[in-house]
């Protein structure tokens, strides 16, 4: 009986308008990215063929869906320049994650422990950079790095070094820059978490013989899953698939996917591959989204 | 099975050495004494109970046992060891806590068995001191459940048996019951003192529900602002207040001011503007000051159509006052009347329907005595 009655008419409205968008801006363009994926590079406008013209009727239709194949693919597995990319791609993602977890929890758990008025205080201060430009603070950091920038100043005047260090164009630079970049988000997950243990739980561990040290790891650090989980994913996910950033702070020598994109969508002007490239891609990503799936329904499922 | 639970070694010198000596503590926060020199002994195998308003220092107190808070001043003393600056985690005493505080990822075994393998116990040992107080509790089948998977009832067991599984010398309890129903939660109170019975644990139980003091605890402290008002048995605390605000806060109470105008006999003569001349037993500790008050409580204020039958010894003793019934609960077990004097005051009576059928019930704006003897009174200082 409830369950029939569970929304009310602008209700089952509302709650199928999230799925309307996702079918509009999300499956439609990605029905695109798919169909052009299994297309041949062509020169024409648009740069592949063939074309569904869909004025033209079924019959049209039906040889240029013949034409469709999945060369592309083929040769995404053939060149190992792809893989090369992929893996680096998932490398930085995993080793820029694993810093901004190490720095991203600290951060977070001192926030949730400061007295009331201060948490608010300290929220504001991870979230004010982002009212400035990303590409505006990716070249601040370029201005900072560079050969006469203010780090290499501070690194002479302090004797630390004899000679100005080269640090652009490294993958320090860059990992300082996604780093830099991401921590907002993997701090206020984190946040949002560690906020909600109830301080009675380590007075309780306490209690019951735990050093604080100890009730960290007990209590603490188990209760922080979930936003451990959804941190990582936040940060994860478009550190993958990052352009910028690889691009402008680290070197020419290898590219991660989204540089090698880029090059194949705007240099080659190789539609087909450039699709091919994002549609395993987003394969590939459906498995760490799978798996945080899985862990938030076992949450819920424990919390009923 | 209950047979393997906490049952603490005999103790020499029970009477002489209290297990707990609280000696002129106090704690500040900020300028605010939540606890001010406070001072309490409490004796092995008690059942303490600590009773005041909210913000009166009782929850504080009984964190500086549990030792989540650090007194500014005095000692606490654990079978002679000063605990005051022992950190809570090395402390022989374990805390029930207001909503359980159960570890909300681990199941009702493994909250059970947290403190024993903080302890090093063997797996084994665990084992069977875990089944033992599954057994007890009557938490079998839930051993597998998560905390958010239990009722309210539930939960409450399973942080008593969190809390009993270290056994420890003093087991503390703030306000353990407050979340419960008031069905349930008088049914726990006899649990709970059946349990501390059959332990021989010292329990110090924190609430601010007077009924619930009453019930469990063989002593209660009535704190407010910090101090102890007043240490005693549930009957002298409510038979024998020490002050004024004891009075009032534990009970319902009729209360007259006026002035003593006579002693003799162990008797004070008191005339009071609302209540006429009132004849009163001498206090146990005689009050110097003119100026007091009497108490009554309610159910020794009876009511008669006339004045009680004038009985050769006492008839002269006898306090009666006129007045006019204005309202009248029937509670079931027991009706309570307001009566209006002939002086504008109101004095409460209630008694028990002792009879089926309506004998002794009075109406609303029916003209009665209402009568009390000079033992009924309790004399205090203003």
């Amino acid at each position: 009986m409830s369950s029939r009655r569970t929304f009310t008419r602008p209700g089952r409205i509302a709650a199928i308008a999230p799925y309307l968008w996702l079918a509009l801006f999300f499956l439609v363009p990605f029905g695109f990215v798919l169909k052009i994926s299994l297309s041949q590079t062509a020169i024409a406008q648009p740069p592949y063929l063939p074309v569904f013209d869909l004025t033209q009727g079924w019959e049209a239709i039906k040889p240029a869906l013949a034409a469709l194949s999945l060369d592309n693919f083929r040769l995404l597995i053939s060149d190992n320049l792809y893989a090369l990319s992929y893996l680096r791609s998932l490398f930085v993602a995993a080793v820029s994650t694993s810093i901004l977890l190490v720095i991203g929890y600290p951060i977070a758990y001192g926030m949730a422990r400061l007295p009331r008025r201060w948490q608010a205080v300290a929220m504001m201060l991870v979230i004010v950079p982002f009212w400035t430009s990303f590409l505006i603070r990716i070249y601040a950091w370029i201005n900072i790095l560079q050969h006469d920038g203010l780090l290499n100043q501070v690194l002479l005047a302090l004797h630390l070094v004899s000679a100005p260090v080269v640090w652009l164009s490294t993958d320090s630079a860059m990992y300082l820059g996604i780093v830099y970049s991401y921590l907002p988000f993997m701090i206020l997950p984190l946040y949002a978490t560690l906020a909600k243990i109830d301080p009675a739980l380590l007075e309780a561990a306490g209690d019951l013989g735990s050093s604080p040290r100890q009730a960290f790891w007990q209590v603490t650090f188990p209760l922080s899953w979930p936003g451990i989980g959804a941190g990582v994913l936040l940060c994860f996910i478009p550190i993958v698939g990052e352009f910028v950033i690889p691009d402008l702070l680290a070197g020419s020598n290898s590219m991660m996917i989204g540089q090698t994109l880029w090059l194949e969508f705007f240099t080659n002007k190789d539609w087909p591959v450039a699709s091919a490239a994002a549609v395993v891609l987003l394969l590939l990503l459906l498995a760490p989204l799978t798996f945080y799936d899985r862990l938030q329904r076992r949450q819920l499922e424990g919390a009923r | 099975m209950a047979d393997e639970l906490p049952k603490p070694e005999p103790r020499v010198d029970v009477t002489d050495v209290p297990l707990l000596r609280i000696e002129g503590v106090t704690k500040k926060f900020g300028v605010f004494r939540a606890v001010d020199r406070l001072s309490l002994d409490i004796r092995a195998g008690e059942f303490f109970a600590l009773l005041g308003p909210s913000g009166c220092g009782k929850t504080t107190l009984l964190r500086m046992l549990a030792g989540f808070e650090t007194p500014d001043q005095g000692r606490i003393l654990l079978n002679g060891r000063d605990i005051a600056q022992v950190l809570p985690h090395r402390r022989p005493v374990n805390m029930m806590f207001q909503n359980y505080a159960l570890f909300p990822h681990l199941t009702v075994r493994e909250n059970i068995a947290f403190g024993l393998k903080r302890a090093g116990m063997p797996r084994s040992e665990i084992e069977k001191r875990v089944a033992g107080l599954v057994a007890l509790l009557k938490l079998q089948g839930m051993e597998k459940r998560r905390p958010d998977q239990l009722s309210g009832g539930q939960k409450q067991r399973v942080a008593l048996a969190r809390a009993l599984a270290r056994q420890p010398q003093v087991l503390l309890l703030d306000e353990p019951l407050a979340a419960l129903d008031k069905k349930l939660r008088e049914s726990t109170q006899l649990e709970l003192m059946e349990l501390q019975r059959r332990l021989r644990m010292t329990f110090i139980i924190v609430t601010h529900d007077q009924e619930e003091a009453m019930t469990v605890a063989h002593r209660i402290g009535v704190m407010d602002n910090g101090r102890l008002e007043q240490v005693a048995t549930p009957r002298e605390l409510y038979e024998a207040p020490n002050s004024r605000w004891i009075a009032e806060f534990v009970g319902d109470v009729n209360m007259f001011e006026g002035q003593v105008s006579s002693r003799e006999a162990g008797r004070l003569t008191i005339s009071t503007r609302d209540a006429g001349t009132i004849v009163a037993a001498e206090p146990r500790q005689p009050t110097p000051k003119a100026a007091v008050c009497v108490a009554i409580r309610p159910e020794k204020v009876k009511l008669a159509r006339r004045g009680p039958a004038s009985d050769s010894v006492n008839s002269r003793a006898i306090n009666r006052l006129e007045g006019i019934v204005t309202d009248v609960s029937y509670l079931g077990g027991l009706t309570t009347y307001k009566v209006k004097l002939d002086t504008g005051a109101v004095v409460r009576s209630s008694m028990a329907n002792t009879a089926r059928l309506e004998f002794d019930s009075y109406m609303a704006s029916q003209r009665v005595v209402a009568w009390f003897t000079p033992d009924d009174c309790v004399v205090l200082e203003q």
